[in-house]
């Protein structure tokens, strides 16, 4: 350990690539400084740059909201926005996140009152509720983009989010009605979800 | 119940428990142990516990022990809602808390601590009701002592017991330390059911909250001080072994602190999961593989082929089927079969522990407490009662969790670190190196009399023992009944039926799948009852109506879908439908499933499925539809797509590429329908999964004329 974290020293003196090449471990393996802004708040992590956002989320900072579910982008339970853009954690490694803005679960809203998760609570979606993290954050950046989403829209965004309780009906049914909430929130000239998001975050991050 | 052993109690780390069955009362001690919020309060503000199930705190806040596993089922809204009826508490006010790992909380369809077989509401509906009332009168009691009147002149009202002689009232918060001191009534009765006014109607979820915001804590989830992140090397052929390992390497990644060997293989412990995974990939391991490196899903198909012409263990047996076949105007013969499947949970297995020299603390997403806790104790080398299980929510069960494996697997990397461990399966392990749903093959076979109704059934069952493998010595006769339910309770009239069940074991591990033995024999029947009504010339539905004269809760749930379904209606141009119906888990279920085939594409579109349930008295019937819908889509992913594969003694699939689940995508409009009834409640989690992958075949045969006799359904069956 003694000699790993020297080398991590090393690697910022005197670059990455040599620090790795020299130890035979790759250069994406020796941990490096990054900061990045998680619900509003600059985090600063020692870890290796291939290391993915979504174990930084949940072991580094201790963020568990986000979850773990198959390691290669295929289950959606992972999901984050990154600078507003719903991404899959569990394949983001963390160099790429240097200096953007992540919102998690817990940075949706302070108290469960973005659209999405208002809505999720009124149609009584969850059952284990472990993908719906992961549901929720598909479902806020579809929002965010498509107001007013078609069922076929609704399945193009969220098909990529699998849920073993086959909640996928409820999901479907409280996509349109967080559309409701959100649309009769929101005056139709101003931005979309995000934009609100934005503000929640704020309060989130101050908090 | 035996008055008087409650003198002295002190309100917390002793329980009064009314035990199932009403034996007596059982007074028990428990270290607060997942109670660490309840124990902090400060002194005075502690909850006063009336039971082993309810504690009433001062501020009137209801604390209900959860003494099942939440993995989705709902289970927790449901216990609530029985002991809130009884207790005629404040809804509002009730805060839940897993149980710890006690005698108490045996559920007695298991004889142990432990959620699965569709049993939890079954299991709790006395216990709790009476222990609902039983508090309540407690409550009622200490009221009228203060107050020194009758207890038949007060009453109670969500939370607050009333005098209305004297116009006087007091909440439940405000006398529950006095009522925690009284001994627990003996004969107090439950409500009528026309009292209700909880059990029974639509009610939301009490976890939905904690799971829109990352806040519901699942196994996965749980953070210790000091706790290091583990992942295990297993054997990918069942059976094997660690040959010999070297971990200089994975020594060297950045964040890996250690490598031991544990009975599951070569478990890496590092200071996040991250790393602990990028230490495994650079283990240098070498495997024994042993004997099981040459099965294949080829060879064990063939192996159960093998096993068709030999008679098995009677299931079941009724007049002379063989003779009847003789005699009959028509007999028809098929076979079967259906492949080993994953459970594959959202949340991947994973578990925490830390061994300490006086105690053992587990932290898990476990279905199973008390085999959790045995297995804790004795590979820490300590006593039962030092091992404390916590169990957090399950991302999902279905009964893979009722494994111990993973409990084992931190449980001794903890105790060879000297810390606290949280080891993760990745998806992968968890793939491969499941307890699957056993694969099957069954030969059917059955006849047609002169009116086109069947005269004969016969199904010969080939597939492992799950009861021997988990509870050895269970199966008796080497009949486990488990591998024939959903085709041994046939309910038809059918006079000459045989089943038997030939155990064959290809050393691939098995274990309880939601819906288990119907998951398969379900398919099975149902798909070749339809076969027999095709030989007869009979629609599928009248003809199952006609042979279910002596089976009325079979016939009213195949009634109510196919009313609710239209099936005298025809379906517009390409549509097709399918009809089946199964009891399972003392529930009886029937579907009809509307879909549409694209012969070109070789593709099967479902638009709509009508379930129809029947489980006694519902408590939550959200929860039914709920349950409903999660059933079928598991069913449907494992019609459509599911299949573990064997090569080389190893599986196959890997992760949700190959191992594919039904998306939103592919979701059909779901009904379900409920028949009204006031037997004891029943089985709810499991009913849906079996009938659903029937249905669906039949529907497919309406469409293609094609028979869909092996899983999953391939392209060219639809071709």
């Amino acid at each position: 350990m003694l000699a790993c974290k020297l080398f991590a020293g090393a690697s910022r003196r005197w670059g990455v690539e040599d620090a790795g090449t020299e130890t035979g471990i790759s250069s994406a393996e020796v941990p490096m400084a990054i900061q990045f802004i998680v619900n509003g708040k600059p985090q600063s992590v020692d870890v290796p740059p291939s290391m993915p956002l979504l174990w930084v989320l949940r072991d580094t900072l201790g963020m568990t909201g986000t979850k773990f579910g198959c390691g290669m982008a295929l289950c959606g339970a992972c999901t984050v926005h990154i600078d507003g853009e719903a991404t899959r954690s569990c394949i983001t490694p963390i160099s790429s996140v240097a200096g953007k803005k992540i919102t998690t679960i817990e940075g949706l809203s302070p108290d469960r009152s973005h659209p999405v998760q208002r809505a999720w609570i009124e149609v009584d979606v969850p059952q284990c509720g472990y993908c719906q993290s992961g549901q929720i954050m598909s479902a806020a950046s579809l929002l965010a983009k498509t107001p007013r989403p078609s069922d076929a829209e609704i399945d193009d965004a969220m098909k990529g989010n699998i849920c073993r309780c086959g909640t996928y009906q409820r999901i479907r049914q409280a996509v349109h009605r967080a559309a409701e909430l959100h649309n009769a929130a929101t005056p139709s000239s101003r931005g979309g979800v995000e934009d609100a998001m934005e503000a929640v975050v704020a309060v989130g991050g101050a908090a | 119940m035996s008055a008087g052993t409650v003198a002295g109690i002190d309100r917390r780390g002793f329980l009064k428990t009314g035990l199932a069955g009403a034996t007596g009362l059982a007074i028990s001690f428990y270290l607060p142990g997942r109670f660490e919020t309840l124990a902090a309060e400060p002194a005075g503000a502690a909850p006063a516990s009336l039971n082993a199930w309810m504690l009433i705190a001062p501020d009137d806040t209801v604390t209900i022990m959860i003494d099942k596993s939440e993995m989705g089922q709902g289970i927790l809204t449901a216990l609530c809602m029985i002991a809130a009826d009884e207790l005629d508490c404040d809804w509002k006010k009730i805060h839940t808390e897993f149980a710890p790992a006690a005698k108490e909380y045996f559920n007695p369809a298991f004889g142990m601590q432990g959620t699965g077989g569709s049993s939890s509401v079954r299991s709790s509906w006395d216990p709790m009701r009476k222990a609902g009332a039983a508090a309540r009168d407690m409550l009622l009691q200490a009221a009228a002592q203060k107050w020194g009147v009758d207890k038949s002149t007060c009453r109670t009202e969500n939370g607050v017991i009333y005098h209305d002689a004297s116009k006087r009232k007091l909440t439940y918060g405000s006398v529950a330390e006095a009522a925690s001191k009284l001994p627990v009534p003996q004969n107090v009765s439950p409500k009528e059911p026309k009292e209700y006014r909880i059990i029974g109607k639509p009610t939301k979820r009490l976890d939905t909250p904690d799971k829109v915001n990352g806040t519901a804590e699942f196994g996965i989830d749980v953070r210790r001080p000091g706790m290091l992140y583990a992942v295990v090397a297993r054997c990918p052929v069942f059976g094997g072994k660690v040959g010999s390992f070297d971990a200089t390497k994975a020594k060297a990644v950045p964040g890996v602190k250690n490598v031991v060997q544990i009975s599951s293989g070569i478990a890496v412990i590092a200071d996040n999961t991250w790393a602990a995974m990028q230490g495994r990939r650079a283990l240098d391991l070498k495997w024994d593989e042993g004997q099981t490196a040459e099965v294949s899903s080829e060879s064990i198909s063939k192996m159960f082929a093998d096993q068709m012409a030999k008679p098995g263990a009677e299931a079941r047996k009724e007049g002379d089927a063989a003779a009847a076949m003789g005699g009959a105007t028509q007999k028809i013969e098929a076979v079967y079969e259906v492949p080993y499947l994953a459970h594959a949970t959202m949340e991947p297995i994973n578990c925490t522990a830390d061994v300490r020299a006086d105690r053992v603390d587990v932290w898990a997403p476990t279905q199973f407490q008390t085999p959790s806790q045995a297995v804790a104790a004795k590979l820490s080398g300590l006593k039962p009662e030092n091992a404390f299980i916590h169990t957090t929510y399950l991302g999902g069960g279905f009964g893979r969790k009722a494994g111990v494996d993973f409990i084992m697997d931190a449980v001794e990397t903890s105790k060879a670190a000297g810390a606290p461990v949280k080891v993760t399966w990745s998806r992968e392990d968890d793939m491969q190196h499941d307890y699957y749903r056993p694969a099957a093959y069954t030969k059917m076979a059955g006849a047609v009399g002169a009116d086109g109704m069947p005269v004969a059934f016969t199904a010969r069952v080939a597939c492992s023992s799950i009861m021997d493998a988990w509870f050895p010595g269970s199966v008796k006769n080497n009949l486990d009944p488990t591998s024939v339910e959903g085709v041994a309770n046939l309910p038809y009239s059918i006079p000459n039926i045989l089943v038997d069940y030939v155990r064959t074991e290809p050393g691939i591990p098995v274990g309880f799948w939601r819906s288990v033995g119907n998951s398969q024999n379900g398919f099975f029947s149902e798909c070749f009852m339809d076969e027999l009504a095709v030989a007869g010339k009979k629609d599928p539905y009248e003809m199952r109506r006609r042979l279910l004269d002596k089976a009325p809760r079979h016939l009213g749930v195949l009634e109510l879908a196919a009313q609710k379904a239209g099936w005298d209606k025809p379906l517009p141009a390409g549509r097709y439908r399918g009809i089946a119906v199964l009891f399972a888990f003392e529930s009886y279920c029937a579907q009809v499933v509307e879909i549409s085939v694209n012969r070109s594409a070789k593709s099967v579109k479902v638009h709509k499925v009508v379930c129809a349930v029947d489980m006694g008295r519902v408590v939550n019937p959200a929860n039914v539809a709920m349950q409903s819908e999660s059933a079928i889509v598991y069913g449907l992913s494992s019609a459509l797509y599911g299949a573990i594969t064997i090569s080389k003694g190893r599986v196959v699939q890997t992760n949700f590429n190959n191992y594919q689940v039904l998306r939103l995508d592919a979701m059909p409009v779901i009904e379900t329908y409920i028949v009204p009834s006031d037997e004891k409640p029943t089985g709810s989690g499991e009913l849906a999964v079996p009938p659903v992958v029937p249905a669906l075949c039949n529907a497919i045969f309406a469409a293609t004329g094609k028979r869909i006799r092996r899983l999953p359904i391939r392209p060219e069956d639809l071709a």
